[in-house]
């Protein structure tokens, strides 16, 4: 059971994340929701490396027969913050912008562009 | 022989069909030689005749994009009224349809 | 010089990453150069791609692991037979792909170069397309599952600052954001999935997982996540809806290149279907998935484009209604993979039809956008319903615009007509009902193309038009280059398909090369 906490995390934050993303119809809120997507897929990959009383993976002078986490998915998350933050950095730009130009940053009046 | 695509069925090779072409071409250009040519330019014959009526300024005469298929549209009226609306411009609506792709094509794929 | 072909594939990446970030510098200390630069960079850049996909054709697969001396293994032979280095898997399909989004970039390049001229912020908007070129030459030739990911958001993120880039009015901001949320969630799902493979495999070696994939629910969840995300960003019914109104607002040029940028999503879902799932459940079913995905992205793209009145946003929705073709090409062919006789007898035609289209549409609709972009960059209009009677003052625009336009629709000699019969014929073997459709589509096109050339050229010269004159040389260039093209497939068709798409079909079907390609005969 507490071993699967940090995947019903990642379900609840999923969960929040869509509703935010589907309901909210606030631009700025939409972008809060990505975030809170990316964070739990970071969230979901570094759990899946993760080993009951694991170590760092150094293996200098590592304890003989030691468990280590495994690095692979450390190393995703870090570029997945990377990528997280300049998408994250270029949508508020661009919703900036739309505010400039509409006044708005409802969802349901940002709609020059349809049918 | 280079050009020929084989497609299942049999082949199409488009240098033939070139070919064909340019020679139907070159007689039919050969025959319309033959005419007598009475085009005289710079006479009245030049001038678009309108029942009699003056011809109405340029950009009047011309069919814009907007007018064309019009009956095509207004034939599948309740298509398009369908149709049209789904495309909202609302960027929640994008993902929601998104959402139901995903869900209907995972029922799919389990289901069958 | 030997080093330098050895290291290609990291030149592949490399090359356009460097012009990337020393374009701005340049535009800052030496604006009189940038121009040439720009067009050196592009040149070189695409000249990487053709090398490398020349060396695939002739050679073979280029499995290149980074970090490594030349022909290592993409396993050490102390790992145990995983391969956890990060490579470069480029076989026949990947080297397709390459070729065309090599030569539309550079064509796109030289067009861009001129119509940009007499903006601001050229710099930057170079940059970030050598990104966008990067990301596409990652996303293609990639052998990680994660790479993959990285290239598609270095994609997007490209795709969609770019998009934003000149139209006024917060329009195109508008159309960059849709495009950047709808294709973020789309990445985003991606990595889930590929965690859910990472997961089980404790790999994202694409060869490694293919070898060991087997027929589990999570499996089923990751592959529907890859199928819908990569379909989005391919732009493909129904989750296309943020393809017109991103293609729609961007600069001409780039929207040509947006269209192999799309494409590269398209590669991502075969490869992922073919390479990844193709041999261990029966795949009737997601072919025909991916066949319904086609159908619907025909039929519903072309009945849209036809009462549009913004020309570019019509010709995003015939971008939606092609891809539909190459998606029922290589549906038809996954739903009989199980089946030898019927892959023979029409399988491999079909799923030949389809990755031939795909090069034949990055072709033709890239010159449909740059011509289109041409009169937008003489007239300054957009609205069909206010040109008319260019034809008079913008002759080789017309040509290309015509020659673009039979093309899409499927009129012989050009190429699209050549792909779209392979497609017709071998899906007629599978099902009529499926290529009576595809040929209806193709007739609805050519309706739409003729109110386009119609509304745009035909008709007497307007006298707010009288001034109107040729696009610049180079535009003209860029538009040629890819002329060249659309004429030389459609002229000698048998030549592309038995050299560049026989490989990359026999490339996907057969997924245990690309395994054994990569691990070696052991596994």
């Amino acid at each position: 059971m507490i071993a699967n906490l940090p995947f019903i995390a990642v379900a609840l934050l999923i969960g929040i994340s869509l509703a935010i993303i589907l309901l909210k119809k606030n631009m700025i809120k939409m972008v809060m929701g990505l975030s809170i997507l990316e964070g739990a897929v970071n969230l979901f990959l570094v759990a899946l490396g993760y080993r009951e009383n694991g170590i760092a993976p150094i293996f200098t002078s590592a304890p003989e027969g030691a468990e280590m986490v495994l690095p692979t998915v450390q190393a995703l998350t870090l570029t997945n913050i990377v990528i997280g933050v300049a998408t994250t950095a270029l949508m508020l730009a661009l919703v900036m912008v739309i505010y400039k130009k509409y006044g708005t940053v409802n969802s349901n009046k940002i709609r020059r562009l349809k049918e | 022989m280079i050009g020929d695509l084989i497609t299942g069925y049999g082949f199409w090779n488009p240098l033939i069909w070139v070919v064909v072409m340019a020679t139907g071409l070159l007689f039919a250009w050969l025959i319309w030689r033959c005419g007598e040519s009475d085009y005289d330019k710079g006479t009245e014959q030049t001038k678009p005749y309108l029942s009699g009526n003056d011809e109405p300024e340029k950009g009047a005469v011309h069919i814009r994009g907007g007018n064309m298929y019009w009956g095509f549209t207004q034939a599948l009226k309740g298509y398009y009224d369908k149709l049209v609306p789904l495309h909202s411009g609302v960027v929640n609506d994008y993902l929601a349809w998104f959402l139901i792709g995903v869900i209907v094509i995972f029922v799919v794929v389990i289901v069958l | 010089m030997n080093m330098l072909l050895d290291n290609m594939p990291a030149l592949l990446i490399a090359v356009p990453l460097f012009f990337a970030f020393l374009i701005p510098i340049i535009g800052k200390f030496a604006p009189k150069i940038h121009d040439v630069w720009i067009i050196l960079a592009s040149f070189v850049s695409s000249l990487t791609a053709v090398i490398t996909a020349v060396t695939v054709f002739t050679k073979g697969t280029i499995v290149y692991v980074f970090g490594a001396a030349a022909g290592s293994p993409a396993a050490p032979i102390d790992s145990g037979g995983i391969p956890f280095r990060i490579i470069f898997t480029i076989d026949g399909f990947c080297a397709f792909m390459l070729l065309s989004a090599a030569i539309v970039s550079f064509a796109v390049v030289l067009y861009l170069v001129s119509s940009q001229k007499e903006r601001s912020g050229k710099s930057e908007l170079y940059a970030l397309y050598l990104l966008l070129t990067a990301g596409i030459f990652g996303m293609v030739s990639t052998g990680d599952l994660f790479n993959f990911f990285v290239f598609l958001e270095i994609n997007s993120l490209a795709g969609a600052a770019l998009v934003s880039y000149h139209r006024k009015g917060g329009i195109a901001a508008e159309g960059a954001l849709k495009y950047l949320i709808v294709n973020t969630v789309g990445g985003l799902m991606v990595l889930f999935g590929i965690g859910l493979l990472y997961a089980q495999y404790n790999s994202l070696n694409m060869a490694f997982i293919a070898s060991q994939m087997s027929f589990t629910t999570v499996n089923i969840v990751a592959l529907v996540l890859f199928i819908t995300a990569l379909a989005m960003k391919a732009g493909s019914v129904p989750f296309h809806f943020a393809t017109p109104d991103a293609y729609s607002v961007a600069p001409s040029g780039i929207t040509a290149a947006m269209i192999v940028a799309s494409q590269a999503g398209l590669y991502g879902l075969f490869r992922i279907v073919f390479t990844l799932y193709g041999d261990i459940f029966n795949t009737v079913t997601i072919g025909w998935v991916v066949i319904i995905l086609g159908v619907l992205s025909m039929v519903i793209g072309v009945t849209m484009a036809i009462p549009q009145k913004d020309v570019k946003r019509l010709l995003a929705y015939h971008a939606v209604s092609q891809t539909g073709y190459m998606l029922l090409g290589v549906g038809v062919a996954l739903a009989v993979l199980g089946d030898p006789l019927a892959m023979a007898a029409f399988g491999q035609t079909a799923m030949e039809g389809g990755l031939f289209h795909i090069i034949n549409h990055a072709m033709y609709k890239g010159l449909l956008f740059l011509a289109v972009g041409a009169v937008i960059y003489r007239t300054g209009v957009w609205s069909l319903n206010k040109m008319g009677g260019l034809g008079h003052n913008m002759k080789w625009t017309m040509i290309f615009f015509l020659i673009g336009a039979l093309a899409i629709a499927g009129i012989p000699p050009f190429n699209g007509f050549a792909s779209k019969l392979m497609i017709y014929e071998s899906v007629f073997a599978f099902n009529p009902a499926l290529s009576i459709i595809a040929m209806v589509v193709s007739i609805l096109t050519l309706a739409s193309f003729m109110k386009v050339f119609h509304s745009m050229f035909m008709g007497p010269q307007l006298p707010e038009y009288a001034e109107v004159k040729e696009v610049p040389k180079l535009m003209i260039a860029g538009m040629v280059i890819l002329t060249i093209f659309v004429i030389g497939f459609g002229l000698v068709p048998d030549l592309v398909v038995n050299n560049l798409i026989t490989p990359a079909a026999d490339a996907l079907i057969n997924n245990g090369a690309y395994i054994t390609a990569v691990l070696g005969g052991g596994l």
